[in-house]
């Protein structure tokens, strides 16, 4: 089992560029079911031998196709969030980073409702070890097992992924929610799929700076979720009123402190790990008998 | 993106919102003249700066005549303005707002802005005006009123008249904040706004309302649409270093220490300069080489960092997702050969072919330090700064 994407979720690519066809690629070579990409006026050809289609709907009819990754430029990404939506997939993933806040805030309010769940945007994707990947994380550095993994962050989810897996240590999905203001998977939304699945067996989350929604997660894990969690807070020694690359990373008016989430992560029985470099130590330590 | 107080009232104008008179001067002259062409009793002579608390720190002065009106603004010209929001350095005062002075009795406070918990947007109003509003909803929150808009929706009338009759204003006022607020709100909208703030908001004692100062901020990734607002960009207000930054696309932030850090993901470097710390020592800056980074923008993140002259060691800690190691270590290679690079250099390469980045550095025959893991990468940093003092 897994959340979000499995061995037999079919993907469409929305934005067959440089980067999208690179990253299509490397997930067909992972084993991921890629079946078909939207090139708005190239429908009918074939491009690295995925075949091309003009529309989300079109594609979704010749295919099949439950899910699809969004390399959309900035300009575009929310008309192609909506598109995927508006063609009932189950999983929209968008890779895009840079899209303005009012465009995301005025699709995510229009997805309320929709079948299609959302994930991102300015994410690295999902990843279920061995069977799907989407998105762009390394998939190699993942390993087949039953710790699920929810990040905020990128490039900081390889390294707790990397942690774990140099410890023997298997996930069950890897996620990467996205730094943005207005993201679709909140870390609540992850949480809750992964006390829902039967496979994963602990869960390694990873916040950052900025916003509230790792004192939400908290409120929500004392109250709902059954299983250990381990995590972290990126931004420990961030200064106020800088922005910390991605658009939600800043401490403002007092609040988005890492010292208050950890306290809040803390109180609802969450085991923090204050260095970086211990996250799969800490997990190891909460949860003996992991590895393997 | 920040703008001035001038340009952001010369924006709420264009969306209907009432302002007082105001002209921009840069000398002494300009000044009087401006406050002669006013010709109102009182002239309010305004320190044009990015930072709040301009009063208190001696940037805002009243003057009774044009003649004061020079005076003063040959005070607050030139000067460099220490605020709570300027930091220790301050910042020099380059021009000048001189606007009509105003009789006023009530100030209020409303500002447009996302609240990220619901996902809408959310207009506040205060009867606080005038304050620090942080300060407001963290003794007296009750004090603040909030509405929530959706986004597809828009601000509904009923919503503005909650929040009028909620700051006690009569029904002939709530009629002009209406019409005040929607103008705040189309501009937020249209423009794509991260904030705009008025505060204060005035009533006069004549029972007009408009704002009397404000504050706007815009979304760095919307400026693509908005030229108008991209060329209300003043570079005299940005710390050098992050300025040239921008140029390059590269997310930078000055620190205090003297370890300079290159990575690539803003959770991964926030969590380098952690590791940093944890590690015993303490990071010189905060540096997203971002998604696209390549030998290029790796050779010009170098020359970044090593403006900074406190810089005594450089960690590079990259783990390549989109970004592929190899290019990295050929701009480590290239930057640390032309660049000369004197302080000792510890790289860190880890996922997308990290095996070919690590055979590049090592046939470099450069002193690199490479590292495994971050654990290993942070303490030999902290090391090596350490060993050069």
């Amino acid at each position: 089992m897994s959340i979000l994407c499995d061995r037999n979720t079919k993907l469409l690519v929305q934005g067959f560029g440089k980067m999208g066809q690179f990253h299509a690629k490397l997930s067909i070579e992972y084993g991921t079911k890629v079946v078909g990409a939207v090139a708005p006026g190239k429908g009918g050809t074939r491009v690295e031998g995925v075949p091309l289609f003009d529309t989300v709907r079109e594609a979704k009819q010749a295919t099949g196709a439950n899910a699809s990754v969004i390399f959309v430029p900035p300009p575009g990404a929310a008309d192609a969030i909506l598109e995927a939506a508006d063609a009932d997939l189950d999983l929209a993933v968008c890779i895009t980073e840079g899209i303005p806040v009012i465009d995301m805030a005025r699709a995510r309010a229009a997805l309320r409702g929709s079948k299609t769940r959302l994930l991102g945007p300015n994410c690295p994707g999902v990843v279920t070890p061995g069977q799907c990947r989407i998105g762009i994380m390394p998939a190699q550095i993942t390993r087949p097992g039953s710790v699920g993994v929810v990040s905020r962050s990128g490039t900081l989810t390889y390294e707790a992924v990397d942690q774990l897996s140099r410890l023997g240590i298997g996930q069950s999905s890897c996620v990467g929610i996205g730094g943005d203001p207005v993201i679709g998977t909140h870390f609540v939304d992850a949480l809750a799929l992964f006390e829902a699945d039967p496979e994963t067996k602990a869960v390694v989350m990873i916040g950052e700076i900025g916003g509230s929604a790792e004192e939400t997660a908290a409120e929500f894990i004392r109250k709902h979720v059954t299983k250990p969690v381990v995590a972290f807070i990126a931004g420990q020694n961030a200064p106020a009123g800088k922005r910390m690359g991605h658009a939600g990373a800043i401490i403002a008016g007092g609040k988005g402190r890492a010292s208050d989430k950890i306290a809040a992560l803390e109180r609802a029985g969450v085991a923090v790990s204050i260095s970086p470099a211990e996250m799969g130590e800490t997990l190891a330590k909460r949860v003996p008998g992991l590895s393997g | 993106m920040n703008v001035h107080e001038f340009q952001a009232k010369a924006l709420l104008r264009q969306y209907g919102v009432a302002v007082p008179e105001g002209r921009l001067a840069t000398t002494p002259a300009e000044a009087e003249d401006a406050a002669r062409a006013l010709g109102a009793k009182v002239a309010v002579v305004k320190a044009q700066v990015h930072a709040g608390g301009r009063g208190k720190g001696g940037g805002i002065k009243l003057a009774k005549s044009p003649a004061e009106a020079r005076e003063v603004a040959s005070q607050i010209l030139g000067m460099t303005l220490r605020t709570h929001q300027t930091g220790p350095d301050g910042k020099l005062v380059r021009k000048v707002y001189v606007e009509a002075g105003s009789e006023i009795a009530r100030e209020l406070y409303v500002a447009v802005l996302l609240d990220r918990a619901v996902e809408k947007f959310a207009v506040i109003a205060s009867t606080e005006g005038g304050m620090d509003i942080e300060e407001v909803a963290a003794k007296t929150p009750e004090r603040i009123l909030t509405v929530h808009v959706d986004p597809n929706v828009g601000l509904q009338a009923f919503q503005a008249r909650q929040l009028g009759f909620g700051l006690g204003l009569d029904g002939r006022q709530v009629a002009k904040f209406e019409t005040l607020l929607q103008g705040l709100y189309r501009l937020y909208v249209e423009k794509d706004a991260t904030l705009a703030e008025v505060n204060p908001l005035v009533v006069t004692k004549s029972g007009e309302i408009f704002a009397l100062d404000c504050k706007l901020n815009f979304d760095d990734n919307a400026l693509w649409r908005h030229p108008d607002v991209a060329a209300l960009h003043d570079p005299d207000e940005e710390e050098e270093r992050e300025r040239v930054a921008k140029e390059l696309d590269l997310a930078y932030v000055g620190l205090d220490g003297d370890i300079g850090c290159m990575v690539n993901g803003a959770g991964l470097a926030m969590a380098t300069l952690d590791m940093i710390q944890v590690c015993g020592g303490s990071p010189a800056n905060f540096l997203d080489a971002g998604g696209g980074a390549d030998k290029e923008k790796v050779k010009e993140a170098f020359k970044l960092i090593l403006r900074d002259p406190k810089v005594k060691a450089i960690l590079v800690n990259i783990f390549g997702g989109i970004v592929r190691c190899d290019l990295i270590a050929e701009g480590v290679v290239a930057a640390a050969a032309d660049l000369g690079v004197k302080v000792p250099l510890v790289v860190r390469l880890q996922g997308t072919n990290a095996t070919q980045g690590r055979e590049i550095l090592e046939k470099s025959g450069l002193d690199i330090t490479p590292a495994e893991t971050l654990r290993e990468a942070g303490s030999k940093a902290v090391a090596a700064a350490k060993g050069a003092h």
